[in-house]
């Protein structure tokens, strides 16, 4: 279901590369790490990106929080092209555009106060005084649900879980209207993490958040996203409404991905799972499709052609020549 | 922080040690037996052994040498502090950009650091001295000169494996300038680095400057500088054992003192920093 | 009814920390039988990893081992001396398949010089000898090793063997890592979360192979993890721990649609599969310094009493099979359709 409203963040043709260096620090190639890629998040909803290692998933949301450069294509964000520009021509327009490490509490400096570490953001973009710093800084702590005594404290007084509420408040900081939130469930227990996605979807509504959703686990990314797109080495090969890309997905990939997946009480999967072998190196990518090494459907076709990302009956897109 | 300090014998002692010294610098005056003997001379005293008017004995010229030792704790310790913060002035800086940055900026300064690193500090000093003549500021102009790049080089080792840390690479994205994140973020963090070898440092600039005294480099006479006391007593060992063992032995304590306390810093302050939240 | 395999009877462990002496596990119970997957399932801090060093003999020096028993093949563990656990039990009757197989590896070997290694010590036809490797044992351990990396799924094996740790995949490494449990032909096979750094679609494939393996090589297997779905896969039972005390041991089926323990409930509740209102479990895991009394588990436990504060639940068999240690066990008859 797409926003009839123009799109808050639409990537066209994106790619970011790595140089691939010899034993000898020289460039001898490049690792296209996101190749291509097309999306669009609507203001407001969830997007899922999920894939597995190598996929390029956290490339993807770095590039699109300004910690990559991309190589080619175009971000555009709120209206705004913000792809090639440099670190600092860009901040101003990536103000409302931010981006959430796996581990939040890690992104906080241990040797600052909690609170000098949220008025930070404010310090670098406004020009707010410090008595109006502090008051939205109270405001965004009880919003996350801690005391106001935390400012005081440094971030390896408080427990884990409180850490990561501190760095989700500092991103709120600067009331941004995107943010990217990468693999924020990883190594979490599944009942801490039905807490943390709790407080996400709140936050979500409290602060009108659009999210774009960077995980490995395909069953979280089911419970709160609207739209999901699956990546493989470096490209998107599905894209659409994640309960129409769940019941029936149309890729040959996200079959074999939610194949994979196990289900506490349902079929098992170790009886039934047919995909073998690994993802082929990125250096050294197939000829046409880069999943007809796996692909039980594959056939002449997949390596001689690449298939381009195609719109279906439904809506979504898929990149298969027998979708 | 300073009570866990505490707890550590050897480094209480050490910095007991520190405080005595800055102490007998400053109270030199009162606390000096026969505080005009910097100056003055006494050729029939000279050469007494120690007793209860001279606590160390007196020196060729017939100064007490308790008195002299006082006053060249003076001496010591501006060498020390001067020649180590310039160093830590210049080197800090010149690691901290070299190592947040990865351009052909920071390659050239760590290549300058390297030339500098090479040459001998002695021989440096003894090329100052022979050009500009011996005075403590050349002692001091050649200390510094050598001795910055250990600062450089430490503070660029850290900068560089900071730089990938989450919080550093968290505040690039929040759109702070790489001074801010220099200055703000990386320095707190390595701070404590700086100031463990701060403090083995002086100790170590001290004994260099003793060397250079000895050698006849340091501050001229009448200055009673330690490491010249030494050099003067040579010709009178060993029955004027007390000329040499003094200023031998308060070179030995005092840079004694500086390496406990800087190995009680380094033992204080690491483990705290990397107690993080980690209550798994 | 055969003999269990391995019995663990009120084992006991502790560490001395700085901040006091953690009680890490508490009275734990658990029975293996011969050829049989048991899961040893639990959030972070339950202990299970703990557990699963103590059956290997492989704890670090500050640690404290307190039970009634520790029995393996009809020998007490716990009683047994330094040198025969080494050479007889760890690493040949009872083999690990870590969590992290890049790190298990030795980065400056190739996969070769330390399967030879392994080999060497612990093959199972014969009595290492201390000094000398004859050629024509070597050649007829390198046939062995080669064998199993084929039984493994890994291709080409020859040139895999003069490969480095770090030119191997993550699955790839785990596979070898499986090889390399299986080679001493042991009876019991303990996977301390095997894969959890895995991707899903590898998971499965590595999953797929544990069991076919261990059920050919007649081993049992101890299988930790955090992941419910992972246990779901390949175990026959299951055991629940929280905070170092055991729960809950119950056939899968059963555990799964009939938990009767509160936390298994919650647990099980708290799976994205089932869980539209995002349910979690309130509260924190608790101190293993200063735990809490009785049941660990009663300040979080919807259905607390008195009696959890005060007493510790002994382990009681609720059902054929199933065993629970829990005051307030949730019977049969009011459980709704499980999901």
């Amino acid at each position: 279901m797409m926003s009839d409203t123009a799109p808050i963040l639409d990537l066209h043709d994106v790619s970011t590369q790595f140089p691939v260096r010899n034993a000898w620090g020289r460039r001898v190639g490049w690792l296209r790490a996101v190749d291509a890629v097309s999306l669009s998040v609507g203001r407001g909803e969830i997007l899922g990106v999920v894939g597995e290692s190598g996929c390029g998933k956290t490339t993807l949301g770095k590039t699109i929080a300004g910690i990559h450069r991309p190589a080619n294509g175009s971000i555009r964000f709120e209206g705004n092209e913000i792809g090639g520009l440099a670190a600092n021509e860009s901040r101003v327009l990536r103000r409302h555009l931010q981006y959430c490490y796996q581990d939040p509490g890690a992104s906080l400096d241990p040797h600052w106060k909690i609170g000098r570490a949220l008025e930070e953001p404010l310090v670098i973009h406004t020009s707010t005084s410090s008595a109006e710093r502090r008051a939205r800084v109270r405001d965004v702590l009880a919003a996350v649900g801690l005391p106001a005594g935390h400012l005081d404290l440094y971030p390896h007084e408080i427990s884990g879980g409180q850490q990561r509420r501190v760095g989700l408040a500092r991103i709120l900081m600067l009331t941004p209207s995107l943010v990217v939130l990468d693999e924020p469930t990883s190594g979490l227990d599944v009942s801490v993490q039905a807490t943390v996605l709790r407080l996400f979807l709140e936050l979500r509504q409290r602060f009108d958040l659009t999210y774009l959703f960077i995980s490995h686990d395909l069953a979280v990314v089911h419970l709160v996203s609207q739209r999901i797109a699956v990546m493989y080495l470096g490209k998107v090969v599905e894209c659409g409404d994640t309960e129409q890309v769940f019941a029936a997905p149309a890729h040959p990939y996200t079959q074999s991905l939610l194949a994979a997946v196990p289900v506490v009480g349902g079929r098992r999967v170790t009886e039934t799972f047919l995909l073998e072998g690994e993802p082929p190196s990125p250096g050294r990518l197939p000829s046409g499709c880069r999943f007809r090494t796996r692909c039980p459907r594959a056939e002449g076709r997949c390596a001689e052609e690449e298939p381009a990302l195609r719109t279906l009956a439904d809506g979504r897109t898929a990149a298969c020549h027998f979708a | 922080m300073l009570r866990r300090l505490l707890r550590d014998r050897s480094a209480a002692l050490g910095l007991a040690i520190i405080i005595l010294l800055v102490l007998a610098a400053i109270f030199a005056h009162p606390l000096a037996t026969f505080p005009r003997d910097i100056t003055q001379y006494h050729p029939p005293q000279r050469l007494l052994p120690p007793s209860a008017t001279h606590w160390f004995g007196t020196d060729r010229m017939g100064g007490d040498i308790y008195s002299r030792l006082l006053f060249g704790a003076r001496v010591t310790i501006m060498i020390a502090v001067v020649a180590t913060s310039v160093s830590v002035l210049i080197g800090v800086p010149v690691g901290l950009v070299a190592g947040y940055y990865t351009n052909r900026t920071s390659e050239a300064l760590m290549r300058v650091s390297d030339v500098f690193l090479a040459v001998p500090q002695i021989v440096l000093a003894i090329a100052i001295a022979q050009t500009l003549g011996p005075a403590i500021q050349n002692v001091i102009l050649a200390l510094s000169l050598t001795y910055w790049p250990f600062w450089a080089r430490l503070v660029y080792a850290e900068t560089r494996s900071l730089r990938n840390e989450t919080f550093i690479e968290a505040a690039v994205a929040l759109g702070a300038s790489p001074l801010r994140v220099m200055v703000l973020h990386v320095l707190p963090s390595i701070a404590s680095s700086v100031i463990v070898r701060t403090t083995i440092g002086m100790g170590g600039t001290i004994l260099v400057a003793a060397a250079l005294g000895f050698l006849g480099l340091g501050p001229p006479p009448p200055s009673p500088e330690w490491g010249r006391m030494i050099a003067e007593s040579r010709e009178f060992l060993p029955q004027a054992w007390w000329y040499a063992a003094a200023p031998g032995i308060a070179i030995l304590l005092v840079v004694m003192g500086f390496n406990l306390l800087g190995d009680g810093l380094r033992d204080v302050l690491d483990p705290r920093l990397r107690r993080g939240g980690n209550d798994r | 009814m055969t003999a269990d395999l391995l019995t663990v009877r009120d084992v006991s462990v502790s560490f001395a920390t700085e901040s006091g002496t953690a009680r890490v596990l508490d009275a734990v119970n658990l029975s293996l039988r011969p050829g049989e997957i048991m899961g040893l399932v639990g959030e972070s801090g339950c202990g299970k990893t703990t557990l699963a060093r103590t059956i290997l003999g492989a704890l670090p020096p500050n640690a404290q081992v307190r039970g009634a028993g520790l029995e393996f093949a009809g020998r007490d563990l716990l009683r047994l001396d330094a040198r025969t656990q080494a050479t007889q039990m760890r690493g040949r009757a009872i083999t690990f398949v870590p969590q992290d197989p890049f790190s298990a590896f030795n980065p400056l070997f190739s996969i070769g010089d330390q399967i030879t290694e392994l080999l060497r010590w612990k093959s199972p036809d014969r009595a290492p000898r201390r000094f000398g490797y004859p050629r024509a044992r070597r050649r007829t351990d390198r046939a062995r090793a080669l064998a199993l990396l084929r039984a493994v799924h890994l291709p080409d094996p020859e040139r895999l063997l003069a490969k480095y740790p770090h030119e191997l995949s993550g699955g790839q490494r785990q596979r070898v890592m499986i090889a390399m449990a299986l080679l001493p032909e042991p009876r019991l096979v303990i996977a301390d979360e095997p894969t959890t750094a895995l991707d899903v679609t590898i998971q499965a494939q590595i999953l797929k192979l544990l069991r076919t393996l261990a059920n050919e090589h007649g081993a049992s297997v101890l299988f930790t993890t955090h992941d419910l779905g992972t246990a779901w896969e390949i175990c026959d039972r299951v055991t629940v721990m929280y905070a170092g005390q055991t729960l809950e041991t119950a056939p899968i089926e059963r555990f799964v649609r009939r938990p009767m323990v509160p936390y298994t409930r919650l647990l099980l509740d708290s799976l994205p599969s089932r869980n539209a209102a995002l349910q979690g479990i309130p509260g924190d895991v608790p101190s293993l310094v200063s735990p809490p009394s009785g049941c660990r588990f009663h300040p979080r436990c919807p259905q607390a009493s008195d009696l959890c504060r005060v007493e510790r639940p002994p382990a009681s068999v609720a059902e054929e099979g199933h065993l629970v240690s829990c005051h307030h066990p949730h019977m049969a008859t009011q459980e709704a359709a499980a999901g």
